[in-house]
């Protein structure tokens, strides 16, 4: 596996060869630090722990200045692990966006806009029960029945149920990468991300 | 002097906003030898259409209704009368497809969307040629 942290610039459109329209997500990815190697001897796994983004001395915890002291780094506002990583890589080596080629697949990792306690309709995509009229009352946009009656006797587990819609960490997989910026660090991939624009995002391939 | 170095890094990594980001994806494929135009100049855009190997250029005619978005994804949507039934494409701005654009006449228009042309016919869907 390979990883590298970024940032969500936003969306846009390019054009492909043939002139057609592509919807796509740019994304500023790295460059990142390596701040530590984990090893099965040491730690009882074997991980690559990267850093991104700069972040005021001032702000940073004295443990965390002197973690990323080890790796002769400026403080980084995001530490991120990435288990099983393909490249040998020391502590304190810089890896950035040219890893990737263009025509690549990626996974992009993020965190979904958060939609707040949702019903089932948004939540699920549920269709509610029955029509508006003909007597109906209060059950337009109602789960329906949750299961049958005296056997089992109880709501089964895992029943779709209204909640927290959104937040959650959500992983996008084979994105196809269209375009590789290395001066500006950028990385285009087709389709959307999870996340607000500025949020952070993990890319793996 | 550890502190100092961080931060010129923390200013340099602020500096660029996201909107200049996008641009830099863009400028390279955006087009500059498309002519100014707006909604209610009648205009003719020469759209090329590939078959198989051979490419043909078709060209279609008609007033410009409206012109959305912006950057790279800009377009425009012309609507002409064919054959008494009102036809409406939409292009992308800056589409390589596009060959060329014709401007025919500016209209003189109060709106930036022209969405009322579609319930009018004949005389009633005339628009003022602008004199400047």
């Amino acid at each position: 596996m390979f990883g590298i942290i970024g940032k969500k610039v936003g969306m846009t459109s390019i054009f492909a060869d043939n002139g057609k329209m592509i919807p796509c997500t740019v994304i500023q990815a790295g460059p990142c630090v390596v701040t530590q190697v984990k090893t099965v001897d040491n730690d009882g796994y074997d991980a690559i722990q990267l850093g991104y983004g700069e972040r005021k001395p001032k702000n940073t915890p004295k443990p965390l200045i002197g973690h990323f002291a080890k790796a002769k780094t400026s403080p980084k506002s995001q530490i991120f692990e990435f288990p099983h990583f393909d490249k040998q890589l020391n502590i304190g080596d810089s890896i950035d966006v040219s890893n990737f080629e263009i025509g690549e697949y990626v996974d992009v990792i993020g965190t979904s806009k958060g939609k707040g306690f949702q019903g089932v309709v948004k939540r699920h995509g549920f269709s509610g029960v029955g029509g508006a009229t003909h007597g109906q009352h209060n059950r337009l946009r109602a789960p329906g029945s949750m299961g049958a009656s005296s056997f089992p006797s109880k709501v089964i587990k895992g029943m779709r149920m209204a909640g927290q819609t959104g937040n959650s960490r959500v992983k996008i997989t084979n994105l196809e990468v269209l375009k590789v910026d290395s001066e500006n660090n950028l990385l285009v991939v087709k389709g959307s991300i999870p996340g607000f624009n500025g949020s952070v995002v993990l890319i793996e391939k | 002097m550890f502190a100092l170095i961080n931060y010129f890094n923390f200013a340099a990594f602020k500096k660029r906003s996201s909107m200049n980001l996008i641009k830099t994806i863009e400028n390279n494929q955006m087009r500059t030898d498309i002519p100014e135009f707006s909604s209610g100049d009648t205009i003719t855009v020469y759209y090329k259409i590939k078959e198989g190997s051979k490419e043909r250029i078709q060209h279609f005619q008609g007033v410009v209704l409206q012109r959305r978005n912006s950057g790279l994804t800009e377009t425009f949507t012309v609507r002409k009368i064919s054959g008494g039934i009102g036809v409406e494409r939409i292009f992308p701005v800056h589409s390589p497809n596009i060959d060329k654009i014709e401007v025919n006449r500016r209209g003189k228009v109060r709106r930036a969307r022209l969405f009322y042309l579609r319930e009018k016919t004949g005389k009633q869907a005339r628009i003022k040629e602008s004199r400047s």
